[in-house]
């Protein structure tokens, strides 16, 4: 119990001063009959025995890099420089709270203010809050935030949106009156998913929502989906959720989007088995007041010295309680401030190129599928993920696959069984991916696949 | 000879006391080094990572490449570095002090944590990848499980929210799903006064009324008015327990029975588990769902504001409502993961997140766990409830009480000593910053005027809390004594004097652009 630094003598000396003999007297408010309770744990273990015991059941996993590893689907396996932990380890970052006392959290603050610009910029919107849970309850958020904007019920959820943002969506909308609609995903025809969202458009709509890239991996110009939702009044909502694609392909701020949400695992965060991960909010000046989730603004000093503090909490639950704009109390601190050593590390130079090596890696494992009898590449357009078409099980090739050492993708089964596409998998690389690890792919498929 | 003090020796003529302050070239002042925003520092076209060269290739996105800038400069690594450094020097956290942030639960963060945390077996494997090889996170999420449905009585536990409010909203989401497969459209959810913000926000977002449930004069939840408002129309009860006063609900098996009475379910706002984990079990009290804050009771650390976890555990009546997914295991003795429903006879209330939730948060709750066995998470709340009574009783004759008694885990003041002395709550925690001390919580709870909040937790030794009460008595008897002045403009040593918030809500600057005043 090497956490605990009191000692017998002093709570002994402790319990004196307060006026009591025993710890229990402290206690007595609970009903003693459930007072100290039979509780069957194991007794405390030294640091060396923890490090074991966890190192064995770490050691069951199979490390993405350890093998040759192609998995996506909403989580990506970047290089994260050593440097971005190191820094986030230091204790005046890990060990701080939310930053409630500004004069004593500015360097919390000010990484905040940082991240709010670095989203903002690289989504193409006006503004940003200073992050949230993940991809997918932002996604959700958003809709409902569209609901406070347009006061309509309505949110189209396209074919493109990955099948748990829209599962995410639905339950967290289930007991309020929002009609959700959700799309059919098409691997095949991204071009009808997005006239589909198109059609779907009318004076009831609150929003639509589309992904790009989509969770097939296609990327598509969404300014007629933008036009289409203005005529009638409705917002664009756009989910990215491979945050590198940014470094590449136009922003959605530009293609007419009126909130961007996404994942931002991707830049300065590991894969840790799905979180904690970085939802990332945006939208545009008109619609400040109306965003859920925390806030830095800049101000100054009783000196007049530039500081920030967080600021437009009138929206928030502390303060407004049932009427707050969401329940949403914390926010993604440490992975936002992940988020923003990468990013100013890369800047937009690195940023540019690193993606532009994503998709020539995502080029390359292509032309090699091309190569591969029975596998199609259904996509004309991606980033650095695209699917495939199969003969067999998808699920079944990649368990196979497994079993050779390559995780080889995601089953779209796994995303949605319910959607009859078994023989569709996904396929993601990043700059990790190296010519052997695609090489080691196409021979497994060769020998798999017949 | 040595070389400490070359040049004029430091008597006390030359380091008198009529020096004036001076503004420095460079902004720094000593090891308080002024930083600028990464916008102002104009390295548009650097960057601090190495990039392989890639000759042009017909690329595949559309005709659709980025053509708006993207406004981040990149820096080179060690100005980064420097950067990051600098400004984490800004801050305070547990490491550096006492940080008594009642409710909220700041206590020594272990680096074994984070050590196991960054296992690649935990830390590099993807959420996707086949079950078939992550067995051992399936076996930590059961272990994990196993542990928290151990400590409170309570058999099923649900682990993939993201935060305690996310918990919440999972168990409120929980109970309604209860309801409704009975046919039941109860509409009402009774929260005490005393709740935390996020309990009738989430019970708002559930499509709830909200009908507040005032405290009595002791600081517990008003027996009488919670059973005169409970009808067939209350769903739940929201009840947070020790409650954010600091204070154990004595009633706590009468008020469930009274809930269990209406047909309601009672919610427990498990914020301040670590008063009385190993000390009492949720499920022995009557409990329906309760959230644990991972970050707050298992020593996750905040982080300057996240992530959290909040696994919520559900009693007999709401297990079949989890969400989904949740780890099962197959007959042949393999883990699996329950992701989708299986058919329409399933009651699980749906996915509250896309993956398995904050499996980071796991591997660091369940290693401080495991160190401190079941016998030192007892000691942990013990020692946790003793340090804050002794605060309390160190205290009580200099500031004033807000409630008898002994108190769990946090003690409540208030500021009518500071009456007539013209130093707020306010004032009063800004002093306490020049005292190299995070203030308490202040304000809240909002049952009492002026509160202040002291959780110390169990990671602070006495010598540790005997220095800050000497603080806090000093700060007290100043005040007290009409030496305001300390107080007046505080704090007088941090990185910032008091920031201006109203202006910042009324002018909101965001974000950083190019043509704004620096």
């Amino acid at each position: 119990m090497r956490y605990l630094p009191l000692t017998t003598t002093d709570r002994q000396e402790m319990l004196a001063k307060i006026g009591v003999r025993h710890i229990d007297e402290l206690f007595k408010d609970v009903p003693a009959d459930c007072l100290n309770p039979d509780i069957d744990l194991p007794r405390h273990k030294t640091e060396l025995e923890v490090e074991r015991h966890m190192a064995r059941l770490a050691a069951k996993n199979v490390a993405a890099g350890s093998v040759p590893f192609f998995v996506g689907a909403g989580a990506y396996r970047h290089h994260v420089p050593a440097t971005v932990d190191h820094i986030i380890q230091r204790g005046e970052f890990l060990t701080a709270y939310t930053p409630y006392q500004p004069e004593i959290a500015q360097g919390t603050l000010q990484y905040i203010f940082e991240f709010q610009t670095q989203v903002a910029e690289l989504t193409g919107m006006d503004v940003a809050n200073a992050s949230m849970y993940d991809g997918s309850t932002a996604t959700a958020e958003a809709v409902m935030m569209a609901r406070r904007v347009t006061r309509r019920k309505k949110a189209v959820l396209a074919g493109s949106v990955h099948p748990h943002y829209r599962a995410v969506v639905e339950t967290t909308t289930q007991y309020t009156d929002d009609e959700i609609v959700v799309q059919k995903t098409l691997p095949e025809s991204p071009e009808a998913e997005l006239k589909a969202a198109i059609d779907a458009i009318d004076e009831t709509t609150s929003c639509v929502v589309f992904q790009n890239p989509g969770v097939c991996g296609h990327v598509l110009d969404l300014t007629p989906l933008a036009e289409a939702a203005h005529a009638n009044k409705a917002l664009l909502i756009v989910v990215v959720n491979e945050v590198f694609s940014l470094g590449l392909i136009e922003s959605p701020g530009a293609m007419g989007a009126d909130i961007v949400v996404g994942e931002a695992q991707s830049i300065g965060n590991g894969l840790n088995f799905g979180g904690p991960y970085l939802g990332i909010f945006a939208t545009n000046q008109k619609y400040v007041r109306q965003m859920p989730g925390r806030l830095c603004g800049q101000t100054v000093d009783a000196e007049g010295k530039r500081g920030f503090v967080l600021t437009l909490s009138t929206r928030e639950q502390h303060i407004r309680r049932e009427k707050a704009t969401s329940n949403i109390c914390t926010n993604s601190g440490l992975c936002s401030l992940a988020f923003t050593i990468h990013m100013t590390l890369m800047g937009e130079k690195g940023l540019r190129a690193l993606a532009k090596l994503n998709h020539k890696t995502a080029c390359d494992l292509r032309d090699a599928l091309n190569g591969v009898a029975g596998v199609e590449v259904v996509n004309q357009t991606f980033f650095n993920e695209f699917t495939v078409k199969l003969p067999v099980n998808a699920a079944g090739l990649v368990e196979a696959l497994a079993e050779k050492g390559i995780l080889a993708g995601v089953p779209f089964s796994r995303l949605d069984p319910t959607a009859g596409l078994e023989n569709y998998l996904m396929l993601a690389v990043t700059e990790t991916v190296t010519p052997d690890d695609i090489a080691a792919l196409v021979a497994a498929l060769e020998e798999t696949v017949k | 000879m040595s070389m400490n003090n070359q040049g004029r020796p430091t008597t006390a003529q030359n380091v008198g006391t009529s020096f004036q302050p001076f503004e420095s070239f460079s902004g720094h002042q000593g090891l308080r080094l002024a930083e600028p925003l990464i916008f102002e520092l104009d390295r548009a076209d650097t960057t601090g990572v190495d990039v392989p060269e890639v000759d042009d290739f017909e690329m595949a996105i559309g005709g659709l490449a980025r053509k708006t800038s993207i406004g981040c400069p990149g820096l080179p690594e060690p100005d980064a570095v420097r950067h990051y450094t600098r400004l984490s020097r800004l801050n305070y956290g547990i490491d550096m002090g006492v940080f008594p942030l009642g409710s909220c639960t700041m206590k020594h963060n272990p680096r074994l944590n984070e050590k196991m945390a960054r296992l690649p077996g935990f830390g590099d494997i993807h959420p996707l990848q086949p079950i078939s090889t992550v067995q051992g996170a399936l076996a930590l999420m059961g272990e994990l499980s196993h542990w928290l449905m151990t400590i409170t009585n309570m058999p099923a536990v649900a682990l993939s929210p993201k935060a305690g409010a996310h918990g919440e909203l999972c168990g409120v989401m929980a109970i309604r799903a209860a309801h409704e497969a009975r046919g039941d459209g109860r509409k009402t959810i009774l929260c005490p006064e005393s709740a935390h913000g996020t309990n009738p926000a989430t019970a708002a977002f559930c499509g709830y009324d909200v009908k507040s449930i005032p405290a009595k004069s002791n600081g517990r939840v008003d027996i009488d008015a919670l059973k005169a408002a409970l009808n067939e129309t209350v769903a739940a009860v929201m009840i947070t327990n020790p409650n954010t006063c600091g204070l154990f609900e004595t009633e706590v098996k009468e008020i469930a029975d009274a809930i269990h009475a209406a047909g309601a379910y009672f919610y427990c706002d498990g914020a301040n588990f670590n008063a009385i984990m190993g000390k009492a079990c949720p499920g022995d009290l009557g409990v329906d769902a309760m959230h644990f804050n991972l970050h707050k009771t298992f020593s996750t650390p905040h982080g300057g504001g996240g992530p959290g976890s909040g696994p919520v555990v559900f009693s007999d009546a709401l297990k079949d409502f989890a969400p989904m997914p949740y780890v099962v295991k197959e007959n042949d003795g393999s883990l699996n993961l329950k992701e989708w429903k299986a058919d329409s006879a399933d009651t699980s209330l749906g996915r509250l997140t896309a993956f398995h939730g904050q499996m980071g948060m796991y591997v660091r709750a369940l290693t401080y766990m495991l160190s401190h066995g079941g016998d030192g998470l007892k000691q942990a709340s013990e020692d946790a409830v003793l340090n804050a009574n002794y605060i309390k009783a160190s205290l009580m004759d200099v500031m004033s009480l807000s409630y008898e008694g002994p108190c769990m885990h946090e003690a409540l003041f208030d500021d009518r000593f500071l009456k007539d002395t013209g130093v707020t709550t306010l004032d009063f925690a800004k002093a306490m910053i020049d005292e190299g001390y995070h203030p308490m919580t202040m304000y809240f709870p909002l049952v009492v005027h002026g509160a202040m909040l002291i959780e110390p937790t169990e990671t602070e030794s006495k010598f540790n809390l005997d220095q800050f009460i000497r603080s806090m008595r000093g700060l007290a008897s100043t005040a007290k004594a009409g030496e305001t002045e300390r107080f007046e403009g505080a704090p007088y040593y941090a990185p910032r004097k008091r920031l201006d918030e109203t202006q910042a809500a009324r002018q909101p600057v965001l974000r950083y652009s190019n043509n704004q005043e620096a």
